[in-house]
Order: C-alpha cells, then structure tokens, then sequence
C-alpha cells in the first residue's frame, strides 16, 4: 500500500489532467499491477476540478472494473473534493 | 472583417452586437465605436482580441476614440493586444480587485499559473473563488484540448461593483464547436453541435459512454450549471450558432442534461465565429454554496447516463 500526496504535485487547485494522467500511470497503475492498495491523498487541496479528478481515476475503471474502488482509498478529501470524487465514481460505474 | 463596438453590450443584450459583426476580408479589421459611451462585457474584448491576433497590426484600423469610457479598453489591454496605438496616455492602476486584463493562455503550464493568480486578482472569498477558479479552468482547458488553435485561449474578467457581479468572456479560434464533436457524432449544423456539446457525457473525442481517459464530456455541462443555480448569464457561440442560457423566473431548482429545456434562446444564422466565444456572468449575491451545487450536479449527470443507456435497450417483438 503506498499512500500518494497529492498536493506536492497539484498545488492548492488540482486542475492540471497532464499532472492527473502522470500520477496515474506512473505511480497508481504500477501499484495495483501489484495488487497493492493505494491512498490518494488530497491533504491541503482547496478544491479539484471533475476533469482532473476524470483523468486521475476514470480509466483504472475501465481497466480493472468497479472492484478498483476496494484498492483506491481518498484521504483528507474536504466537502467538494470528495463530493467530484463521487460525481466521477458513479458516472464511470453507471457507464460499464 | 469589421467589428462595431456599442455603447452596450452584456451578455443580455450581446444579440445586436454579434448580428453587426463582419468576418469578410478576415485580412483587414477595421473597429469603430460608439462615440457617446462604451460599456461592454469582456466577452467583446476577448473576441476583438483574439480576431486581432491573426491580422497583422498595419492591418488593423481603429476609429480614433471619442467616448467617455474609452480608457476601460485601454485598460483591458486591448491596443497593447491589437499591437496599436489608442493615442491615449492614461496612469495605469493596479489591476487587483477589479479586473483581468485581456490575457492570452497557450499551454498547462499557463492555466496552472493563471488559476493560481485569479482569486487575489479578483479578490475574491473563498465561496466565491472555487465557482470562478473552477469555471476559468474547465473552460480553458478545453480550449487548450480542443480548438486546436495556435493561438490558445483569450481571456478577460471584470468585477462590476453595482450588479456585484463577475463577468467572464473566453475566447479562440480553433476549429469550432461543430467541427470537435463531429469527430464523433454527426451535428446538422452549430447550434446542434453546440447543444450535444453541453449535454453530459457527450464529447468529440469518442462516442463511447463514459468518455475517454481523458476527457468525459461533462465540462461544458458543470459550467452552465454553476450559471443555472446562480441564475446568471452564460452564452457559447461557434460557427453560426449561439446559445444563451437566460435567467430562470422560477424559483425551483432543476438541473437539466438537455440545454433545450433550460429557459434559453438560440440562433443559427449569426455572423460565421471561427472558433468557440463564451461568456459567463457570476452573480456573487445569489451564488450557491458550491457543495450544494455538486449535489445537484451528481443528480443530474447521473441521471442523464440512465436515460441514454435506458433508450438504447434492445425493445421485446410482440407479434
């Protein structure tokens, strides 16, 4: 299980899909290739957009089914960020 | 081409303006103004700019300013932008607390710095701040992603202090509305193109449901629902159409995936745009807490995908 902040990478605003689509294939995919967990860590971040937060998560969807979710845990995630996070986890388990 | 600058021109009452606009001979711009009064949305500034972007300055004839309100397009930047001279010598004031200048976004790198800048520039609180930093960068992005213009993005921003309100106009000219979603689907014309591009789910880069790892087609739908629930102004027009979503007169709040059944007005025989033009207006009187947004925003996306898979279901043969 490695736990991945976010923030570092993202600054205040997380709203930067090439930052997004980097974390995801250099750092979340080859964990869950391991069947390792990861912790998405979202401490210090204002606030996220639904397209970061698509280019972040959406394709591991596609690639490994709605079960990815027991893998994936949000931390630190404040009101809005965690309410995208949802906006996008249903609309990807409503689209298989 | 020829562009006429009134003495008003807000998202509201924008219809005369974007009908007097000219695209012929796009080698040549000739701008003239009202003489009185100007008082326009950045919307204006941001077409005039970026149109100017692509004709070289000798090319570029301006009437010699008479209005009152001339220094506000000083101000905006519009002659530095248009590279000519507007014969006026006037103290720049700092810019924060009142305005974006005319400002022009070709890559990430200068989204990522520009959202960072926009609540201290807008002096914004943070309720207001994550409605403007969220509609600035989804709309820029998919300028960025989409229009394919050498160009990038134009934007401006501009507090108006009697309405309380922040008014946006973002600016290229890319391919188009039409052209971007018919990689994918195949819109009769601009104002068709325009509407699937606001409904959720929709986008050019893929017919699929769900969109891609990249895009989901949800960006245009979240920024006319911020301008839904706060009941503003937001305008999107591209090619020949334009689409206006209009103040709602009903209290009730009801999100819907179909922009035809917000209260809205359309054309499709404007004046030919090459690219995409949109205008926001952010009222900060009425704007929702954004979380309470984000729940009516779940509810209607969620509910857009139902009913499109639900209508493609195979249908039982009674014979």
């Amino acid at each position: 299980m490695i736990t991945i902040k976010l923030f570092e990478k993202t600054g205040l605003f997380a709203e930067n899909k090439d930052v997004a689509r980097d974390i995801r294939i250099k750092e979340i995919i080859p964990e869950l290739e391991k069947n390792e967990g990861v912790v998405l860590d979202f401490e210090n971040i204002e606030g996220a957009t639904q397209s970061f937060i698509h280019a972040l998560i959406s394709d591991l969807f596609r690639k490994y089914g709605n079960d990815v979710l027991e893998k994936i845990t949000f931390k630190s995630c404040n009101e809005t960020v965690q309410k995208i996070i949802e906006i996008v986890t249903d609309y990807m388990q409503e689209s298989e | 081409m020829k562009i006429h600058i009134p003495n008003s021109a807000f998202l509201g009452n924008i219809d005369p303006f974007l009908k007097g606009f000219d695209p012929s001979n796009p080698d040549i711009l000739e701008i003239t103004t009202n003489p009185k009064w100007i008082s326009v949305h950045p919307i204006v500034l941001s077409m005039i700019a970026a149109i100017g972007l692509n004709i070289k300055p000798g090319n570029i004839k301006c009437d010699k300013l008479e209005a009152k309100s001339k220094h506000y397009l000083e101000r905006m930047g519009l002659f530095s932008f248009l590279e000519i001279d507007s014969g006026m010598n006037i103290k720049e004031h700092e810019s924060a607390g009142r305005f974006i200048p005319l400002t022009q976004l070709k890559n990430s790198e200068d989204l990522s710095k520009f959202v960072s800048e926009i609540t201290p520039l807008l002096h914004l609180d943070p309720k207001h701040a994550q409605s403007i930093r969220y509609i600035m960068s989804e709309l820029i992005r998919n300028v960025l992603e989409h229009s394919l213009s050498e160009n990038g993005a134009i934007v401006s921003a501009q507090y108006h202090t009697k309405s309380n309100t922040i008014r946006i106009g973002i600016v290229d000219t890319g391919i188009g509305i039409w052209k971007s979603i018919n990689q994918s689907y195949n819109p009769k014309n601009d104002i068709e193109a325009i509407r699937l591009a606001l409904i959720p789910g929709i986008t050019g880069t893929t017919k699929k449901e769900g969109g891609t790892e990249y895009n989901a087609g949800a960006g245009l739908f979240f920024i006319k629902s911020i301008a839904y629930v706060n009941n503003s102004f937001f305008m999107i027009y591209s090619g020949r159409g334009m689409y206006k979503l209009l103040k709602k007169q009903a209290k009730k709040i009801k999100l819907h995936p179909d922009p035809y059944d917000d209260r809205h007005s359309k054309k499709n025989d404007l004046p030919f745009w090459q690219g995409t033009a949109v205008g926001i207006d952010i009222s900060l009187d009425t704007t929702e807490e954004f979380s309470i947004l984000l729940d009516l925003i779940r509810e209607a996306y969620t509910q857009a995908i139902k009913t499109r898979k639900k209508a493609r279901y195979k249908k039982p043969k009674f014979i």
